[in-house]
C-alpha cells in the first residue's frame, strides 16, 4: 500500500516534468507578449513594424525595426546560400561515400564543430575574416553582412549536416537495390532515388538550420559592424535583431520604453523561429512517417 | 558505349565535388582551432589560469572567470538534468499517443528553437527582475537550464528508447510495478547514453554567452563568488569583453582566453563523443 503510494507521487511528479516544455513555452511567450504590448500601446505597432529608424537614444526616441529585420534576413540568406549547398552534398559523401572508418571521422569533426561556442568563432572570424575581406573587396570595412554570411553558414553547418545525413541515412535499403537492379549507377541512384526520398528530412535540416542561424548573436555581433541602416549591398555594414538586444539591453533603463522595444524584437524573433521550427517539425513528421 | 561512359564520368565529378565540399566544410573548423591553439598557447601557464586579472584585464590570469562558468554551468545542470530525465521517462514510458503527447512534442522542438538571446530577455525579465534574485549565478543558472532542457529531454528519450521493450516485459512478468520497472531496469541500461547527453550539454552551455549577458555576467568583479546570488565574471562573456571593449589588450591573453574556453568545451564534448562509442560497443543488446 505504501509502496504503492510512493509510486503514485513519482508518477504525478513525472507527469508534472513531462509537460514543463508546454509551460516553459506559454510562459515564453507570455512574457514576451506582456513586455511586447506595453510597447505597441505606448508606441505603435505599424511604427515599429515598418518604420526605418533604430535610434533609441534621439529625443523623442524612434523605434523602426525594419533595417533591423532587413540586416537579419541579409545575413540569413547569404548564411543559408553557402550552407545549404555545401551542408547536403557533405551529407551525401559522408552518409553514401565515405568509409566506414573515414565516416566516422568526419562526423565527429562536425559534432565538434557544433561544441565551438559562437563567441570563439566571432571572435576568430573578427581577427581573420573580417581583414581578409576588407582587403580582398578593396572596401572600408570588413564589418559586412557577407562576413556574417560566411561565419553563420559554419554555425548551421553541424545542424544541416547531422539532420540531412540522418534523413538520407534512413532512406529503406530496398529503394537503392530497386534503383540498382535497374541498371542505375550509385550517382544516379544518389541523385534520382535517395535524395528525393530524403527530401523531407532535408527540408527540415535546412529550417533548422536557418532557424538557428537568425537567432545566432554573439558571432554575428562581432562581424557584421552593427550600423542599423538598411543596407544596399551583401558587403554593407548591418545590425541583426539579435544583436540590437544584446547591445543595447545593458544600457536601457528597466522597465522604460528601450527596455520593452527591446522584448517587442524578442517577440518578433520567438515568432520567427516559432513558424520555422514548427514547419520543420512537419517535414520531420513526414520523414519519420514514410520510414 | 557512349551511354554507358556518359553515366561513369557524371557520377566521377559528382564524386569530386561532394568531396571538395566535405573539405570545405571541414577545413575551417580545423582551421579556426589551429588558430587558437597556436596563437593562445604562450600565454597559458598555471599562472594564468589562478591568478587574477591584473591592470584593467590586460594582464594576470582568469580565474574567476573560469570559476564563474564552472558555477554557472554547475548549478544549470543540476537543475535541468532531474527534470529534463523526467520529461523523458514520461515521454518515453507513460505517454500515450494523443494530442497532449503531441504538443508537448511541437513545445519541445520550439523550445530548442528559442534564439539564445531571448532567453537572455526571458530570464532578465523573470529571474532577474520580477523574482528579484538580481543578476546572479541563480539566475543565470535557471536561464541556462530552460534553454537546455529540450537537448536534456530528448537525448534522455533517446537512451531510454534504446532499451529493449523485453527488458520492460520481463520485469513486469515478475509483478514489478511500473515505476519499479524503470527504476531498477530501464534508468540503469539508459544511464550511460542519459550521462553522455549531458556531457554535451554541459560542453553547449559552457561556451553560451548571451543568455547570461544579462542574467549573470559581470565586467569585472575583483574578488571570487561567494554565494548563488553573486554576480560572476564568465569565460565567453570575459572573452566578448577583452576582444571588443577593452583597447590595447594584449592579443595573447585574447587567444589564451579563447583557448581556455575552447579547451574545456572540445574536451568536454570529446569525452563525451568517445563514451558513447564506448558504450554502445560494450552494449549488452
Amino acid at each position: 500500500m505504501n509502496r504503492k503510494l510512493i509510486d503514485s507521487i513519482i508518477e504525478k511528479i513525472i507527469f508534472l516534468c513531462g509537460i514543463i516544455a508546454i509551460v516553459f513555452v506559454v510562459l515564453i511567450f507570455g512574457f514576451l507578449l506582456k513586455e511586447g504590448f506595453y510597447f505597441f500601446k505606448d508606441y505603435g505597432v505599424f511604427k515599429f513594424v515598418l518604420g526605418q529608424y533604430w535610434y533609441p537614444s534621439s529625443s523623442p526616441a524612434v523605434f523602426g525595426v525594419f533595417a533591423l529585420i532587413i540586416g537579419s534576413l541579409l545575413v540569413t540568406l547569404g548564411a543559408a546560400l553557402i550552407a545549404v549547398p555545401l551542408g547536403i552534398m557533405t551529407a551525401l559523401f559522408i552518409s553514401e561515400l565515405a568509409p566506414k572508418g573515414v565516416r566516422d571521422v568526419l562526423k565527429s569533426i562536425v559534432e565538434l564543430m557544433a561544441a565551438i561556442p559562437s563567441i570563439v568563432l566571432g571572435f576568430v572570424g573578427m581577427v581573420t575574416l573580417v581583414p581578409f575581406i576588407r582587403t580582398a573587396f578593396n572596401i572600408p570595412t570588413g564589418l559586412t553582412a557577407f562576413s556574417g554570411s560566411i561565419v553563420l553558414a559554419f554555425m548551421a553547418m553541424p545542424t544541416i549536416v547531422s539532420i540531412s545525413e540522418d534523413a538520407i541515412r534512413s532512406v529503406p535499403w530496398s529503394y537503392k537495390e530497386g534503383a540498382y537492379a535497374l541498371g542505375a549507377t550509385k550517382w544516379q541512384t544518389i541523385r534520382r532515388v535517395v535524395l528525393k526520398a530524403a527530401m523531407p528530412g532535408i527540408i527540415a535540416a535546412v529550417m533548422l538550420g536557418i532557424g538557428r542561424v537568425i537567432g545566432e548573436t554573439m558571432a554575428v555581433l562581432m562581424v557584421t559592424g552593427n550600423a542599423s541602416a538598411i543596407p544596399t549591398s551583401i558587403f554593407d555594414p548591418v545590425r541583426t535583431l539579435t544583436a540590437t538586444i544584446a547591445t543595447e539591453m545593458g544600457e536601457t533603463v528597466r522597465g522604460g520604453l528601450h527596455y520593452r522595444a527591446l522584448f517587442a524584437i524578442g517577440l518578433v524573433l520567438f515568432s520567427i523561429t516559432f513558424i520555422i521550427n514548427f514547419i520543420a517539425d512537419l517535414f520531420l513528421n513526414k520523414n519519420s512517417k514514410k520510414g | 558505349m557512349n551511354f554507358n561512359l556518359n553515366p561513369n564520368l557524371s557520377q566521377k565529378i559528382a564524386y569530386t565535388f561532394l568531396a571538395m565540399a566535405t573539405i570545405i566544410v571541414i577545413v575551417p573548423v580545423l582551421t579556426v582551432i589551429f588558430i587558437i591553439v597556436k596563437n593562445g598557447w604562450s600565454a597559458l601557464s598555471w599562472e594564468f589560469l589562478t591568478t587574477m586579472p591584473t591592470d584593467g584585464m590586460r594582464a594576470g590570469g582568469i580565474l574567476p572567470a573560469i570559476i564563474g562558468t564552472l558555477a554557472i554551468v554547475s548549478c544549470a545542470i543540476c537543475i535541468t538534468l532531474p527534470i529534463g530525465v523526467c520529461a523523458a521517462i514520461y515521454l518515453n514510458e507513460y505517454a500515450k499517443d494523443n494530442l497532449l503527447t503531441r504538443i508537448i512534442k511541437l513545445a519541445i522542438v520550439n523550445l530548442a528553437g528559442v534564439p539564445s538571446v531571448v532567453y537572455g530577455l526571458f530570464g532578465l525579465g523573470v529571474f532577474v527582475m520580477l523574482l528579484d534574485f538580481g543578476v546572479s549565478i541563480i539566475a543565470g543558472a535557471l536561464t541556462l537550464s530552460i534553454m537546455e532542457l529540450p537537448v536534456i529531454i530528448t537525448t534522455a528519450r533517446g537512451a531510454l528508447n534504446s532499451v529493449p521493450y523485453q527488458f520492460r516485459e520481463a520485469s513486469w512478468s515478475l509483478g514489478v510495478s511500473k515505476w519499479q520497472t524503470i527504476r531498477r531496469v530501464v534508468l540503469p541500461n539508459a544511464l550511460p547514453g542519459i550521462m553522455t547527453g549531458a556531457i554535451l550539454s554541459i560542453s553547449r552551455i559552457s561556451g553560451e554567452t548571451a543568455p547570461i549577458l544579462f542574467t549573470a555576467a559581470a565586467f569585472y568583479v575583483p574578488h571570487l563568488p561567494q554565494s548563488p546570488f553573486d554576480q560572476v565574471m564568465a569565460l565567453p562573456y570575459h572573452l566578448y569583453i577583452i576582444s571588443t571593449q577593452i583597447p590595447n589588450m594584449p592579443k595573447n591573453i585574447i587567444f589564451g582566453t579563447a583557448l581556455v574556453l575552447l579547451l574545456m568545451v572540445l574536451s568536454m564534448s570529446l569525452i563525451a563523443i568517445i563514451a558513447r562509442i564506448y558504450f554502445r560497443k560494450i552494449r549488452k543488446w
